[in-house]
């Protein structure tokens, strides 16, 4: 990947976004062990280039459609920690008052447009997105992560095929973990590489990138970002990476090969990351200063998340319609 | 004044709206050259466009999945689900995602949307496309339901629902296609949640829906001149109910018998029964009777079919003999 088109400044905001990301969902962890997160949770420790990247090279009117593995792509979108946080605690500081939870983070605001929790159905609403976009001629780009479980539901191909044929502006972003929850995706997939072994039924170029190096992640992005607002139709981009933990809080992720879960922690984007930028000359204390301030803002998230207050009783009935109300007769 | 089919209805009142809002757009299955099958959007096309009127493959979840992201950014989507039956095909993105987003977000995102489908028995389709699924969609909170009877009311109905910022699906009912009506030139809306009065009668209440509609009035005409004067009421929106319509009327009578064409279990018939029963219990002269298709799939012979769905007949013998006993 050649580093040398990418300025300091980009990958230095990918670095805090990696950073953030990884202390965030530590954090999350380490509060669910404390049984301060109710229900369940699902990390992207060890996926964090893949958010960190694409939240760079996004516009800021572009649209994130994630999975309910979505608190990464939520932050990456410049959604505040707190409010993250305070909706996993149940709170009614939470980004949807505690409404939603872990698995369903939306900002409209943000351009976050939800965390889909039904494996694939995402899929079909990005491109919804990216036809009103296109229809009315925004040059916005709906962004839509999976996972490569993912490939195997029949929304996927309904999905990619309409875009295809209406030339969408969607970018699908397969986050390849190896797992699809428990079971290897090898097991169970016709092809070797489940998104990219795919494209070519849709009319689509194969892309396969390193989703564990936030450089070679952006450049793709970059591309494909370019070639919806063009007007040249979707793509469909598998990234290759790792979770470093099981599917879900319930799961310790024992299933995995010991010599596998070490080569790539090995890849640990964090740590080959963090190496490369010293390697091109970023100063060590430079790293720090944004280790120490992602470190605080995860802090004070806790703080703010922790204090929140529980969410009141009206919020039950509220916000079924459009009015605000639940009411279904007169 | 014009006489009108409830098929050409349908486009009549899509055009309406889609004249009035640049925001209105249509997608489905063979709704734009071939002007449906059912023949019930033909014209779209011509008149506004490819951008506006677009065919999609045989992709349930795709188109509505389509209609529901167009809808939380900016577009007023209108789609067709080509038979109720298919919206079992689609039922995550309607029951998960449309009608659970909004309260999700805490009233981040709105669905103003439509799903029109084309609804029940008369064809001799057989089990898979001739159910009445309208109360699968009254069951999931979150959605709005409409299913109207005549070629006016599905103008003023889809307007209504084109308008409302919340997802509402509008049932078609197969078997009143070909039916006509003379309709008022010019536009025509209606209100959401209300229920007609179409016929007074004192000694009992026939509440009845969609294609149900015609049969009840057709039962009250024969039970008038066997000396029982029946109300006839037209629900037209499930979700939200008119119960204050219902109640009103079901109290002048104290005999009440709802028509229903869905499977019995958990029929809408069911809700307003609970209702009646529960809230005006002491104004009724004896049960809320339901008349409904049996629980069984739909047959696809004529012979069959006709025994299946509630008919004149049966209506008429079910509420002679309720009265007589």
């Amino acid at each position: 990947m050649p580093t040398e088109t990418l300025d300091q400044t980009t990958r230095l905001a990918m670095f805090r976004l990696l950073v953030d990301i990884r202390f965030f969902e530590t954090r999350a962890y380490d509060l669910f062990m404390q049984n301060l997160v109710k229900g369940t949770s699902h990390l992207s420790l060890g996926q964090e280039a893949i958010a960190a990247a694409f939240g760079a090279a996004m516009r800021s009117d572009d649209y994130t459609f994630a999975t309910y593995r979505g608190h990464a792509h939520t932050l990456a979108r410049g959604v505040p920690m707190t409010p993250v946080l305070a909706e996993l605690l149940g709170r009614k500081n939470g980004l949807m008052a505690g409404k939603g939870g872990s698995m369903h983070l939306t900002s409209a605001e943000h351009g976050m447009m939800g965390s889909y929790a039904i494996v694939g159905a995402h899929l079909p609403i990005a491109c919804g997105a990216a036809w009103s976009a296109q229809y009315r001629g925004t040059e916005q780009v709906a962004v839509c992560f999976f996972g490569d479980g993912t490939t195997n539901i029949g929304s996927f191909h309904e999905a990619v095929n309409l875009a295809a044929v209406w030339k969408l502006p969607v970018v699908f972003v397969c986050e390849n973990n190896v797992y699809m929850e428990y079971t290897a995706i090898a097991d169970v997939t016709a092809v070797a590489r489940p998104a990219a072994d795919r494209a070519a039924a849709y009319g689509l170029e194969p892309i396969v990138v390193d989703g564990n190096d936030p450089d070679a992640v952006y450049a793709v992005a970059v591309a494909a970002l370019a070639r919806a607002r063009e007007g040249k139709g979707p793509s469909l981009i598998e990234a290759l990476t790792y979770r470093h933990g099981g599917h879900s809080r319930a799961d310790p992720g024992k299933y995995r090969p010991q010599a596998e879960v070490d080569a790539w922690m090995a890849r640990d984007p964090m740590i080959t990351y963090r190496a490369r930028l010293l390697a091109d000359g970023v100063a060590e204390a430079e790293l720090v200063d944004i280790e120490r301030e992602a470190l605080a803002a995860v802090d004070e998230a806790t703080e703010q998340a922790k204090s929140g207050p529980v969410p009141s009783e009206d919020l039950v009935m509220k916000d079924v319609w459009a009015d605000g109300g639940a009411s279904w007769r007169n | 004044m014009a006489e009108l089919t409830y098929r050409d209805a349908v486009a009549r009142g899509i055009a309406q709206e889609m004249r009035r809002d640049e925001r209105v757009v249509l997608l489905g299955e063979d709704v734009a050259a071939a002007g449906g099958v059912f023949k019930a959007t033909v014209g779209l096309l011509e008149e506004f466009g490819p951008r506006r009127v677009r065919d999609t493959p045989i992709s349930e979840q795709a188109i509505i999945g389509a209609a529901m992201g167009a809808a939380m950014t900016g577009m007023r989507p209108i789609a067709e689900i080509m038979f109720s039956d298919f919206f079992a095909v689609c039922w995550d993105l309607v029951a998960n995602q449309i009608a659970k987003s909004r309260y999700m977000t805490n009233g981040q995102v709105s669905f103003p949307l439509v799903i029109r489908s084309a609804n029940g028995a008369g064809l001799r389709f057989g089990a898979q496309h001739s159910q009445s699924v309208e109360n699968w969609l009254m069951a999931v909170p979150g959605i709005k339901v409409v299913v109207p009877a005549t070629p006016r009311d599905v103008i003023g109905l889809m307007a209504a629902a084109v308008r409302d910022p919340d997802p509402v699906v509008v049932l078609e009912e197969k078997a009143l296609y070909p039916t006509k009506q003379d309709v008022p030139d010019g536009e025509i809306v209606d209100e959401l949640g209300k229920a007609l009065v179409l016929r007074t009668g004192g000694d009992a209440t026939l509440i009845a829906l969609g294609n149900m509609v015609p049969r009840a009035l057709a039962a009250a005409e024969r039970l008038a001149t066997s000396g029982v004067d029946c109300s006839v009421i037209d629900v037209r929106s499930l979700v939200p109910l008119d119960t204050t319509t219902l109640l009103g009327e079901a109290a002048k009578s104290g005999r009440v018998f709802t028509v229903e064409e869905n499977p019995r279990l958990c029929g809408w018939g069911a809700e307003v029964s609970s209702i009646i029963s529960e809230e005006i219990f002491f104004e009724l002269d004896g049960p809320v009777v339901r008349i409904t298709t049996p629980h069984v799939p739909l047959p696809a012979a004529d012979a069959l079919e006709d025994l299946t769905v509630p008919s004149v007949d049966r209506i008429v013998d079910t509420v002679y003999k309720a009265m007589s006993s």
